[in-house]
């Protein structure tokens, strides 16, 4: 530990969840520092997606502990996680296909002018303003920002949701196969995104099954096998086939002996 | 990837893929369309103009603003993806309360002459009126935000249990012989006026508040409303509050002009106000629409109606064509989304 001088953002330790007599997530221990992007791998089934409803606060967790900057959390909702600072793409969860760029982008914390009774003025030249800062920042073309996002590609629409997310988190952004529905050109413009979350420092957890674009992208792998976490390899120190024998199950133990455990 | 910032400002490259025509537009064009349809018609058939005869005009306005304030609010509860049956009824539940409660004392049979309730502020019988249709709304609401059943059978239970009170709340027997002050709301133009200020209201909580945000919001996608923070039960609850209220108003309106109020006021009110909002554009899958539609939609609808009494045609036919209106706006509907579908998965 004392080679590491960024502090933790994110810590689970023994984190468990069953549905009934299924056991989804088995004591995952995790942990997540300041500026570092992470993967989370594993089989359809391997409890990667329960995982992050722990965290994010859609689910409750059955036992065990998350840690969140600091302190020990205890998120009733997505929208406690969110307060604090955790924000997450979902695939097609978060947007509102009749509004345009800037409505979506600022939908649930709209910029208001003034209030008369119970109706707040929206700034709209404001949100206007500040989406096209946010899109600007993370290099996301859009040519009409007063277009509706439904009349948008799959790639315009995952880029405002992830710029979304972008802008808004403070301290950790969560990307659920942000790019599974996408093509060549838009996954790039979405990596591109997270490349330059991670110039900024921003920490990410990012689900994905595409082992060549985790490898790129990330620091570390976190594999997940049927509710356990398999083990934790470092990006630039692996390569897909220990990953992949990671996730069927043919190696295992590497997170246990590490070394720099 | 590191020269794609500088195309933001540039309005150039969205000249390829431009924003469509306000769909208000086409509705416009539509009414305008089948505007000199009846004008030519009124010239064979007839042999006047259908357009240019002010008393006409002003009936046909008089006629539908009434079921205008309803659509107001129907159309609200439609763009959050939900339907309100109950208005109609709403409409007979008010009028036949609020005018209980406006009679002069001079008329001998008032509901509540005994208990000295006649030429009563007209204050009263409008906050009690108004009050009857929050309260029907906020029903509405609370059992479809918090109960989860489906729109149409929560407004449906609304719909039957307020005619039912309007019945039962003076045996069937009409209530007439409002104070002056009450009939007002109810003379000359004043229900266009009404009209005109609640939509004015409306127009501008859609399209430049919170309230409208996130109405649209809730009927586009509701869990990501509820994922952004959006209190969507709250919020529905209130749409479906302010589409009562304006029911109510509509009640007291129609009664007020009539000078009575009968149990079976109001009847179909729903479905003309629901046609008025399909008509002007508002999607029934939630998420589209707009007053201005609405109220385009609302003057199409009463067009048609006043051109059929024009061309004297048998009011059977009027009321089955009617019915094929409010189907061809359904299905117009639901090509436009289709089409909107086949763009998006491009």
């Amino acid at each position: 530990m004392a080679e590491r001088p960024a502090k933790t953002i994110l810590k689970t330790e023994g984190l468990t969840k069953h549905y009934g007599g299924v056991r989804a997530l088995e004591r995952a221990d995790f942990e997540l520092h300041d500026g570092e992007h992470v993967a989370i791998v594993g089989d359809n089934g391997a409890g990667k997606s329960t995982f992050v409803r722990q965290i994010t606060g859609v689910e409750q967790p059955t036992s065990g502990k998350i840690f969140f900057d600091g302190k020990q959390v205890e998120f009733k909702g997505p929208l406690e996680a969110r307060a604090a600072g955790i924000e997450a793409v979902y695939q097609n969860l978060a947007l509102a296909d009749d509004l345009d760029v800037p409505s979506n982008i600022f939908l649930g914390r709209e910029e208001v002018y003034f209030n008369i009774g119970p109706f707040s003025f929206l700034n709209t030249r404001k949100m206007m303003d500040k989406s096209r800062a946010v899109l600007e920042r993370t290099g996301v073309k859009i040519p009409d920002l007063r277009n509706t996002i439904g009349n948008m590609s799959g790639g315009q629409r995952q880029c405002v949701a992830v710029s979304r997310a972008a802008s808004f988190a403070s301290k950790l952004i969560i990307m659920d196969e942000p790019t599974a529905a996408l093509g060549i050109q838009e996954t790039a413009q979405v990596e591109n995104i997270i490349r330059n979350l991670k110039a900024r420092g921003v920490p990410l957890i990012l689900i994905s099954h595409n082992l060549r674009q985790v490898l790129n992208l990330v620091d570390k792998i976190w594999v997940f096998r049927r509710g356990q976490i398999a083990g934790m390899v470092e990006a630039d120190k692996t390569d897909g086939n220990e990953v992949v024998s990671l996730i069927t199950g043919v190696k295992s133990g590497v997170h246990e002996s590490a070394s720099y455990i | 990837m590191g020269d794609q910032v500088t195309q933001v400002n540039g309005a150039t490259i969205a000249a390829g893929k431009t924003r469509r025509r306000p769909q208000e537009v086409n509705i416009l064009l539509g009414l305008v369309g089948i505007a000199l349809i009846f004008e030519v018609l009124g010239w064979i058939f007839q042999g006047q103009s259908f357009l240019f005869n002010t008393q006409r005009l002003s009936i046909m306005v008089l006629q539908v603003s009434v079921v205008g304030i309803i659509a107001i609010g129907v159309t609200q509860v439609i763009i959050t993806g939900g339907i309100d049956l109950s208005s109609g009824s709403i409409v007979g539940a008010t009028a036949m309360i609020a005018m209980s409660l406006a009679q002069v004392g001079t008329y001998p049979r008032a509901v509540f002459i005994e208990q000295g309730w006649v030429d009563l502020p007209v204050v009263i019988p409008l906050a009690t009126g108004l009050t009857v249709g929050l309260i029907a709304g906020l029903i509405n609401g609370s059992l479809i935000a918090y109960t989860k059943i489906p729109p149409f059978i929560a407004t449906l239970g609304m719909m039957v249990t307020a005619r039912g009170l309007a019945k039962w709340y003076t045996k069937g027997m009409p209530v007439s012989f409002p104070t002056d002050e009450f009939a007002a709301i109810g003379k000359g133009m004043m229900p266009v006026f009404i009209f005109l200020v609640i939509s004015l209201i409306f127009y501008v909580a859609l399209k430049y508040t919170k309230y409208g945000r996130h109405t649209y919001a809730i009927g586009s996608n509701e869990e990501a409303a509820r994922v952004s923070g959006i209190n969507v039960e709250r919020h529905i609850v209130l749409v479906y509050a302010i589409a009562g209220t304006l029911a109510a108003l509509a009640g007291m309106v129609v009664a007020a002009r009539g000078l009575t109020a009968q149990s079976g006021m109001g009847m179909m009110y729903e479905l003309d106000a629901i046609a008025m909002a399909v008509i002007g554009g508002t999607s029934l899958s939630g998420g589209r629409g707009s007053i201005i539609g609405t109220i385009i939609g609302m003057v199409i609808f009463g067009m048609i109606i006043s051109g059929f009494t024009f061309l004297r045609l048998d009011a059977y036919y009027q009321e089955m064509i009617k019915g094929a209106i409010i189907v061809i706006a359904v299905v117009a509907d639901v090509y436009r989304q289709r089409i909107r579908t086949r763009a998006a998965e491009r």
